[in-house]
């Protein structure tokens, strides 16, 4: 088994099935720490089940979990205390003001900073003697946002945090996450639908389908290696479909309007060096977007914005 | 220094941030030996991971338009000093290659690009 100091999540060969529906699927996941990590994935592809193993909600029935070199199930104090977590719905007790609220949630946490926590609740201009129930959405989030950072946690969990929020909260959000890493290399998990802000803040992308991950690289690497390439129909037809299928990295190929689409997952280098060796003529090539990656490996659902 | 970053049209986001400091520079409003905004500053105020403008600020001082300075930040250069010639001369490249290929697709000849070149009214003056 791995164990490099600088994993702060290790998880190996972890499978789920829930009523014989395979939720995860002999998932391989490191994590290094000061990393971003983004997870998406349509809806139902794992990742909140992914996350719930991390925290130690659900024990790991086949392959193994390590957060911070533990196993979050037997160890929940040493584990919780380092994460700081918000998912799409805060669970807060409702009948708390948001001061007891954060006295209530500074119990839990030995690194608890209370000028830092007092800090973030000043910034978000809520009256701390209101009562959780009587605030809004986007409020609930802000106070659960501050919660989850006030122990300046090694790992930022947010699972879905920016669904249904409107801009400000989502901004708070992303700026939490950025926050986290600038400060002292701290790491975040970011699970979210909204690709734009994943492409934003993330160091690495995880992408989720049906309970398998389907592609896992820098992101920097998948925005650059993910490109269209558009080929007129005699210069196709000349090639050869099995030639063009042999293409290193080919994710699709589509006919449209008498050109043809072809995706590929591939750097500049190996691609120029296989269109040479086919003398293919290319009419255009451009990079894909986050969402005509998505749309490529998740096929079956269309890049959802939020819910 | 102030900077945006669009998602709508496809171009990366490092890029983004190249671009526009390029821009900065060209147009005088960052002056030689001005320092730009910290790394950490800027992806707070641009809400996007601080890896992204790091690799920026790296490119750019690969391409001579800043320097970093032991201890302290990233300055801008004075480029006239600074851009070598091997740097210059690679720039230069990469505008061929794409001239090259725009050429090819419309069915121009590499020796009627240059023939092309020799005749333009830019190369005339030099002579």
């Amino acid at each position: 088994m791995q164990s490099a100091d600088n994993l702060i999540i290790n998880i190996q060969g972890l499978s789920r099935e829930f009523d014989k529906h395979k939720a995860l699927d002999n998932i391989d996941l490191q994590v290094e720490s000061g990393q971003v990590i983004g997870i998406v994935g349509e809806n139902g592809a794992g990742k909140t089940t992914l996350i719930k193993h991390l925290l130690g909600l659900y024990r790991a029935e086949q392959g193994s979990v390590s957060v911070f070199g533990l196993d979050p199930v037997n160890n929940p104090a040493e584990v919780l205390g380092k994460i700081g977590y918000l998912s799409e719905q805060p669970d807060l007790p409702g009948w708390m003001t948001i001061a007891q609220y954060m006295n209530y949630m500074s119990a839990f946490y030995t690194g608890w900073d209370d000028s830092y926590a007092s800090n973030l609740i000043k910034a978000t201009s809520l009256d701390i003697n209101k009562k959780i129930k009587s605030l809004s959405k986007g409020q609930q989030a802000r106070v659960g946002l501050c919660a989850a950072q006030a122990h300046k946690p090694e790992l930022l969990l947010l699972d879905e945090p920016s669904s249904g929020l409107d801009p400000l909260v989502r901004k708070e959000i992303l700026s939490a996450a950025i926050r986290t890493v600038v400060d002292d290399g701290r790491s975040v998990v970011f699970s979210s639908h909204f690709l734009d802000e994943v492409e934003r803040i993330c160091d690495h992308l995880v992408m989720f389908s049906k309970g398998k991950i389907v592609l896992s690289a820098p992101m920097s690497e998948v925005l650059e290696h993910h490109k269209i390439l558009i080929i007129g129909s005699d210069e196709f037809k000349r090639v050869g479909n099995s030639n063009i299928e042999k293409l290193p990295g080919l994710l699709r190929v589509k006919e449209k309007r008498g050109e043809y689409l072809v995706s590929l997952n591939i750097s500049d280098d190996l691609l120029l060096s296989a269109t040479d060796s086919l003398s293919l003529k290319i009419i255009d090539k451009r990079l894909m977007t986050l969402d005509e990656i998505f749309v490529c490996y998740c096929p079956e659902q269309q890049a959802v914005n939020g819910e | 220094m102030h900077l945006t970053i669009s998602q709508r049209d496809g171009v990366p986001l490092y890029l983004q941030i190249i671009n526009q400091i390029k821009q900065l520079i060209n147009s005088g409003r960052l002056t030689v030996d001005q320092e730009l905004l910290p790394i950490r500053v800027l992806a707070e105020e641009l809400l996007i991971n601080p890896n992204t403008v790091a690799r920026a600020y790296r490119e750019l001082e690969a391409e001579g338009w800043v320097y970093k300075k032991r201890g302290s930040g990233t300055f801008v250069s004075d480029q006239k000093n600074t851009l070598s010639d091997e740097l210059c001369k690679r720039q230069i490249k990469e505008r061929i290659e794409v001239l090259l290929t725009e050429a090819h697709h419309m069915n121009i000849s590499t020796d009627e690009v240059i023939e092309l070149i020799l005749n333009s009214p830019r190369h005339k003056q030099e002579d």
